[in-house]
């Protein structure tokens, strides 16, 4: 489904991706773990072109994501959960769910919009009174859960998660992650999700991809992760300071 | 350090920056050109531009219409010509305090509140939320607000004009001792229909500056508050400069050339 190929970006003198290659099948969930500044977030981008790479390609379904002629159509199959939520302030909570509905080629109805922006927030466990405040009205955990309503409410093919427990307590953690993999799997979607929470790693990914110093040192199931025997992974799960993954101190 | 070196990068620095806003002021007029438009967002961006500067825009005009009288009346009796008081603040609202002093506190007002609250959509990635969401910043932020300030601060500049008229009309008939209607006849007999046109053609200009150095800036802004502190105070810098620019040179096309 996407296909990531020796994909390279600096900025200045930072190299953040040197070649990086990752495949993530139709259907399934890739979990893209790393420590901080590794470019993890850089990679989701290049795939929705929020940035551009300096090198490499990105296929989406067998086509060069470069070639694409009709941005919106190829936008409209993507959802995104971003780590702060990236709610806009001005909106009232329903009109951030039904935002793609509101406008452009899949407009709807004002109506038909609401009742659909009421229904994803009811999937993600809020009620319907949620509709019509604002996003400072809320909580983190709950402004989580409208990203996440926005994310689905187009019913995208491919959903993509930046960090989505970042910020929230284990217990409401537990939620969202719960909330991902039930919804991933219900639409049948592709996901792909950024993180440094093994909790969560181990709650929505069926394959995970390690990212250090640009490059993917170890890709697999989630099933083989512990006895992978990848010196970067298994100082990563185990949050040790020694290892190949150089810890400032 | 060499000196001619500083300043040539001073100079190519500041080039680059004109040739940007320039490329983005281009985009934003081709944006403009082209559908979808965001009906809603535009009449927002009316309402705030024009409706919630009016209180500004009336209090500045009026002061500085009656210090105008003030000013006139000092200054002209030390020749025995108080009593082109009428003429010359009708013509000093109208040609230059008017739309100068609007163009500035939209500046001060708008410019300032567009550039944090695009700088702040930028670092809380919003800006990034709307291109995954199939909406184009430059129509769904920029266009709407370039738009509005085009169509509304002339409309401004107009109220301006008659407020500060009325602030020297007030002083004058209040302290000065003019005659009530022989100021207005005055006003109203030497004031020409090219002094409104071009005051209100300034304002469209400086409106379309000071949306555009705030769309400019808040799309360009750094990351976190000072980000944005940083955005905030370029664009308001940005606009007040090219205001009071575009207005020398717009006074030279309208009343020398």
């Amino acid at each position: 489904m996407i296909r990531m190929e020796g994909i390279h970006k600096s900025f200045g003198s930072n190299h953040v991706l040197r070649g990086l290659d990752l495949n993530i099948p139709k259907g399934t969930s890739m979990v893209i773990i790393g420590g901080s500044g590794t470019g993890k977030s850089i990679a989701l981008k290049c795939v929705l072109g929020l940035v551009t790479q300096d090198r490499g390609e990105i296929f989406v379904d067998g086509k060069n994501a470069a070639d694409t002629t009709d941005r919106d159509a190829f936008l409209a199959r993507f959802g995104m959960l971003f780590q702060g939520a990236a709610l806009f302030d001005s909106l009232p909570v329903w009109q951030n769910v039904a935002f793609r509905l509101l406008r452009g080629t899949l407009k709807r109805p004002r109506d038909e919009a609401r009742a659909i922006a009421v229904e994803k927030l009811r999937r993600v466990g809020l009620k319907e009174d949620v509709a019509d405040r604002f996003p400072a009205e809320l909580s983190g955990g709950m402004q989580k859960r409208v990203g996440l309503a926005r994310a689905i409410a187009a019913e995208p093919e491919i959903i993509f998660f930046d960090e989505p427990t970042t910020g929230l307590d284990p217990i409401m953690s537990g939620v969202i992650n719960d909330l991902i993999r039930e919804i991933v799997e219900e639409m049948g979607a592709t996901a792909m999700t950024i993180t440094h929470d093994m909790t969560s790693v181990r709650a929505i990914a069926d394959n995970i991809a390690m990212l250090h110093e640009g490059i993917i040192q170890w890709t697999g199931p989630v099933a083989e992760m512990d006895s992978c025997g990848n010196p970067y992974l298994e100082q990563f799960i185990n949050g040790r300071a020694e290892g190949p993954i150089e810890a400032v101190r | 350090m060499n000196p001619l070196a500083v300043l040539g990068r001073t100079v190519l620095a500041a080039l680059a920056a004109i040739g940007r806003i320039a490329l983005f002021g281009a985009d934003a007029v081709s944006h403009l050109m082209r559908p979808p438009y965001y009906t809603r967002e535009f009449a927002a961006q009316l309402l705030n531009i024009g409706w919630l500067s009016l209180p500004v825009v009336g209090l500045t005009a009026v002061f500085t219409g009656g210090a105008l009288a003030l000013q006139i009346y000092a200054g002209g009796s030390r020749f025995n010509a108080e009593a082109v008081v009428p003429q010359i603040v009708a013509v000093g609202m109208v040609r230059e305090l008017g739309p100068v002093l609007v163009g500035l506190m939209i500046a001060a007002r708008v410019t300032s509140s567009i550039a944090a609250e695009i700088a702040t959509m930028k670092v809380t990635e919003q800006i990034d939320a709307l291109v995954t969401l199939s909406t184009h910043p430059m129509k769904y932020l920029t266009v709407p607000r370039v738009l509005a300030a085009v169509l509304v601060v002339p409309f401004l500049v107009g109220v301006g004009d008659i407020i500060g008229i009325f602030g020297g009309y007030a002083v004058s008939t209040g302290t000065l001792g003019f005659n009530a209607a022989a100021y207005i006849n005055n006003t109203v007999n030497f004031l020409e229909p090219h002094d409104v046109y071009s005051s209100l053609t300034k304002g469209a200009v400086f409106g379309f500056c000071a949306a555009l150095m705030g769309c400019y800036h808040g799309m360009n802004s750094g990351r976190g508050a000072m980000g944005v502190g940083r955005a905030t105070k370029s664009a308001v810098e940005g606009a007040a400069i090219l205001i009071l620019a575009a207005n020398f040179v717009l006074t030279g096309v309208f009343f020398t050339l």
